[in-house]
């Protein structure tokens, strides 16, 4: 089991500072996504066509820093040939900054999604349920962000768990819409333009899965992805190393 | 077309087959500790080593200066002998026989049991010569014999290309990569069982280094090999198993990537990633 203070105890104090850096720039980078999800949820819901425009423009800087983070990756990789707990930590953000730029991704197609439900006016049902998972995956973002800050596995599990409430909640959801329109054909435009943003925000819960298991890899150096989560209990964190 | 198991080229099947993994446990045994104390005088240099070295496998020994690597890997054929007040309680099984048995023959288990030291020391004869001393000392001067072991143990040290116009130069012409080559042409001439390989590249330059390293991975085939390095992408490279030392004690032994990438033990950790414990 690997903590956050041993980050900092190697012998090359230039090695030490490389890979603070480097984690501080993701939890940057997990930070303005994380803002990113919640204004687009913020200007769909509230119809704010101008924080959707900034949503979107705020998108390029993000792709920015994937690009700035997976090369000083590369540049750790070629010049320090890490082992063990520093190559999982490399490897984890790698990984970790494809997912925070998908989710950057899907925010700004919600953020489309907004500006196009604004310009139709009437504001069609399903905001409701918007608001009540962007804020669950809002959610995961944040904690799979600070469960990697902080590594801490327990709360990545517990952040990889949560994925299947949000994929049932999604499920509801979209039986609910897809009951609306049947009612009211006219609606179909806009519900479908609301479906796309809810189809987006399950997806961000998926990346913060994602993001979570690779914390879990982090610490433990186990890899959990497609294994039944259910099995890694806290007691799986119980571990030799004194 | 055809489109059952094959995409673009590529065998999709592979995709499906389960990488392989080493279990130690599961190995044939070539060299067998169970339970070593060495003293120099009053001071101890080993505390209860117990561990198997594999058969057929590379075995790589990583650790600080001083934490008893090279004095382990020495036990094994006996090299410590030679050091005045070396003491080692304990036995080291080769195929089930105890190498510190009294009726033990040294010069025969050194033939056994190879060894390679840090820098190339080929004896100032000719390249022939030096291959086949090890032959000449068993008694054995017919021209055929030493002439084939020469051209196969210069193949099987990848050196014969470069040396074969030129077998009877003196040793001492070639280039340092070249001369350790020699050297360990010169100990598979006798085909021994294990290759002990003490730092055999810490005098070599990098490309030097990445040919010893390709032999070493085509010699496992035939010989158990144990190497000592100080350097840890090295024993990444080269190794099946890795034993971390430290202090005289054996800390952690386990398959090369598990423990470069999720060791067992804190210390090796440390170790491998450079901290101070």
């Amino acid at each position: 089991m690997i903590n956050k203070d041993s980050l900092t105890h190697h012998i090359s104090a230039q090695f030490n500072a490389e890979l603070e850096e480097i984690r501080s720039h993701l939890l940057a980078m997990g930070g303005l996504v994380e803002k990113q999800v919640t204004d687009a949820v913020n200007a769909l819901v509230d119809a704010d066509s101008g924080l959707a425009q900034q949503v979107r423009e705020v998108d390029a800087q993000i792709n920015q820093m994937e690009r700035d983070i997976d090369e000083e990756c590369v540049r750790i990789l070629a010049r320090r040939q890490p082992a063990a707990s520093d190559l999982r930590l490399i490897i984890s953000i790698s990984k970790s900054v494809i997912d925070l730029e998908r989710i950057g991704d899907e925010a700004t197609k919600i953020a489309k999604r907004a500006i196009e439900l604004c310009e139709d006016g009437q504001a069609p049902r399903g905001y409701v349920e918007i608001r009540h998972i962007g804020e669950q995956v809002r959610k995961m973002v944040q904690e799979a962000l600070d469960a990697f800050a902080r590594f801490d596995a327990d709360l990545a599990l517990s952040v990889a768990q949560y994925d299947k409430i949000v994929d049932r909640e999604y499920k509801s959801a979209l039986r609910e819409l897809a009951t609306y329109m049947m009612e009211d054909p006219r609606s179909i435009s806009r519900v479908l333009s609301v479906i796309w943003a809810l189809r987006s925000l399950e997806r961000i819960g998926d990346h913060a899965r994602n993001i979570a298991e690779l914390v879990i890899y982090l610490v433990r150096g186990t890899d959990v992805r497609h294994t039944g989560l259910a099995k890694q209990g806290p007691a799986a964190a119980a571990d030799d190393k004194a | 077309m055809q489109h059952e198991s094959h995409s673009h080229g590529i065998d999709i099947g592979a995709l499906g087959r389960k990488k392989q993994t080493l279990d130690l446990a599961s190995e044939p045994v070539a060299l067998e500790v169970p339970g070593l104390n060495l003293f120099y005088g009053d001071k101890q240099a080993l505390f209860d080593v117990s561990l198997n070295i594999p058969k057929n496998r590379v075995t790589a020994f990583i650790g600080p200066s001083g934490c008893g690597k090279s004095t382990l890997l020495r036990t094994f054929n006996r090299m410590n002998d030679l050091v005045d007040g070396c003491r080692v309680d304990g036995e080291i099984r080769l195929d089930g026989h105890n190498i510190y048995a009294k009726s033990v023959d040294v010069a025969e288990l050194r033939r056994r049991v190879g060894m390679v030291f840090q820098k190339p020391n080929p004896f100032p004869k000719s390249i022939y010569e030096n291959v086949v001393y090890g032959l000449r000392l068993q008694g054995i001067n017919q021209k055929r014999v030493l002439d084939e072991t020469v051209e196969w143990a210069l193949k099987s040290a990848a050196l014969w290309d470069e040396v074969k116009d030129r077998l009877h130069d003196s040793a001492l012409g070639l280039s340092g990569g070249q001369q350790q080559r020699l050297v360990i042409a010169r100990t598979v001439a006798v085909q021994p069982e294990v290759l002990l390989l003490d730092e055999p590249c810490s005098a070599l330059d990098p490309i030097s280094t990445l040919k010893v390293e390709e032999l070493i991975h085509e010699l496992k085939s035939k010989y158990t090999i144990v190497i000592v390095t100080h350097n840890m992408q090295q024993a990444a490279r080269v190794s099946d198993y890795t034993a971390f030392m430290y202090m005289g004690k054996l800390i952690e032994l386990g398959d090369t990537d598990t423990l470069f990438t999720n060791p067992a033990k804190k210390q090796t950790e440390d170790y491998i990633t450079g901290r101070y414990g």
